[in-house]
């Protein structure tokens, strides 16, 4: 019997192969996110101590608005000639395509977060106070939380007439805790004041308990007519 | 007689308050070439779905082998009216991400079936760049890629040229000779005038008929 892991990671190498080749994904989110970074820049002229507070901020909400735009499109190419029939009908298990969609994204957000971090350095002349090294558990258990939430919801509004429209509506009221964990923790690195680890950990219990609910739901949504 | 290899009792199919199918029985054997047959909105994709495990039924039970549609997944080859395969992938790309599906890792698997059909295993081309006779092909090979004994086929024909549909009919008629049993939803019936075993006849969700041979004055497109 096939197994969750061989599923997955065929799914995975499938959807890399089709982003490499359209770049829809990437291109958006690249183009989306340069241009919250030069519009903020040149709309405020923030001091050094002002851009490390606000930064978490700004960074955050750029790559949430950019994520949608990949998540929105992850389904929309199983949509297409009702490719995802073909994977309902087959024996390969409901959760290995969501994992492997999840991790999909959480790899094209990943290169997006890495394009674009020297850009914010620059462009707000960012150094951090505190331990910078940090930043890095933050950025993961940040972006899985946004992507593995984001994955969900869009498998969810496939369906649906406006599914541009319902992602962003099923997704941020349910990704609050975490893009409060994320601020509140790039914010206290990059200033100073407090320890980061209490938002690190809470962005650990929120990621397991969502990956454990949308593994748990997967499969109904799958199913559904 | 031997036992059913499809039972569908009284099935119903509702999408909100339009009956889609309503209350179909039938029982269909091994080794036998049915066409399903009857006019637009008479519940024959409907069925095919419900068989494919794709749509669940309001109402009724299918069986499959012995078992429901989901559980005998492994033993259905499923083709749909759109092509179920990535544009962007060249044919053996998508054969090889399908095998994997159902545990397959052999690649010479995939470019045999991929020979069956008649296509080269060797085409690079994108399926989106492919011709429509090619895609059917394809996505039929997509569809036996498993070895099921049960293949589902919804209009395998459409839009594929005289020439190309008879190529494609004589495939299908080598594999209800191999023990397969296929199940054909078409418009075009003559081209499985002598093949089919048996054309079952829907309307407005209700199977009306079952005959071995169309009428005398039945007109279409014929294979030759």
């Amino acid at each position: 019997m096939n197994s969750l892991w061989s599923v997955t990671l065929a799914t995975l190498a499938k959807d890399i192969r089709l982003e490499w080749r359209s770049k829809d994904a990437l291109n958006s989110m690249l183009f989306f996110s340069l241009l919250v970074v030069v519009i903020f820049s040149f709309s405020f002229d923030p001091l050094a101590e002002e851009s490390r507070r606000i930064a978490g901020g700004l960074i955050w909400v750029a790559i949430l608005f950019a994520a949608v735009v990949a998540l929105n499109q992850t389904w929309a190419r199983e949509l297409r000639n009702q490719v995802l029939d073909a994977y309902r009908v087959s024996p390969a298990p409901a959760n290995a395509l969501f994992l492997a969609k999840a991790l999909g994204n959480f790899i094209f957000v990943s290169v997006l977060e890495a394009l674009m971090a020297p850009l914010f350095i620059v462009f707000y002349n960012l150094r951090a106070v505190g331990p910078a090294w940090q930043l890095i558990p933050i950025a993961l258990l940040g972006t899985w939380a946004l992507v593995v939430n984001g994955t969900f919801f869009a498998a969810m509004s496939i369906r649906t007439r406006s599914r541009e429209i319902m992602l962003p509506l099923l997704l941020f009221p349910v990704s609050i805790p975490a893009v409060i964990g994320m601020v509140a923790g790039t914010t206290a690195i990059l200033t100073g004041d407090d320890p980061a680890h209490f938002w690190i950990i809470l962005l650990l219990t929120y990621d397991v308990v969502f990956t454990t609910a949308c593994l748990a739901l997967f499969e109904t949504v799958l199913q559904a007519e | 007689m031997s036992i059913p290899a499809i039972t569908v009792t009284n099935v119903i199919k509702q999408f909100g308050r339009f009956a889609a199918l309503r209350g179909v029985n039938a029982e269909l054997y091994g080794g036998k070439f049915y066409a399903i047959l009857g006019d637009n909105g008479a519940g024959k994709t409907t069925l095919l779905r419900a068989l494919a495990g794709l749509a669940h039924p309001t109402q009724g039970t299918i069986s499959i082998l012995g078992m429901t549609p989901q559980t005998a997944c492994c033993e259905i080859g499923y083709m749909a009216h759109p092509s179920l395969l990535y544009d962007e992938m060249s044919g053996m790309e998508n054969l090889r991400y399908f095998a994997r599906l159902y545990g397959i890792a052999d690649d010479e698997r995939c470019a045999q079936v991929v020979r069956s059909v008649g296509l080269d295993p060797e085409l690079a081309r994108p399926v989106g760049q492919y011709s429509q006779g090619m895609r059917q092909r394809m996505s039929l090979a997509r569809a036996i890629l498993h070895d099921p004994k049960i293949l589902l086929l919804d209009e395998p024909f459409s839009n594929v040229d005289v020439h190309s549909a008879g190529e494609m009919v004589g495939l299908l008629r080598a594999m209800r000779d191999s023990g397969k049993t296929l199940f054909v939803v078409t418009h075009q019936a003559a081209l499985l005038q002598g093949v089919a075993d048996e054309f079952i006849w829907m309307q407005a969700g209700q199977i009306v008929s079952r005959t071995l041979d169309l009428p005398a004055d039945f007109t279409g497109p014929v294979a030759r």
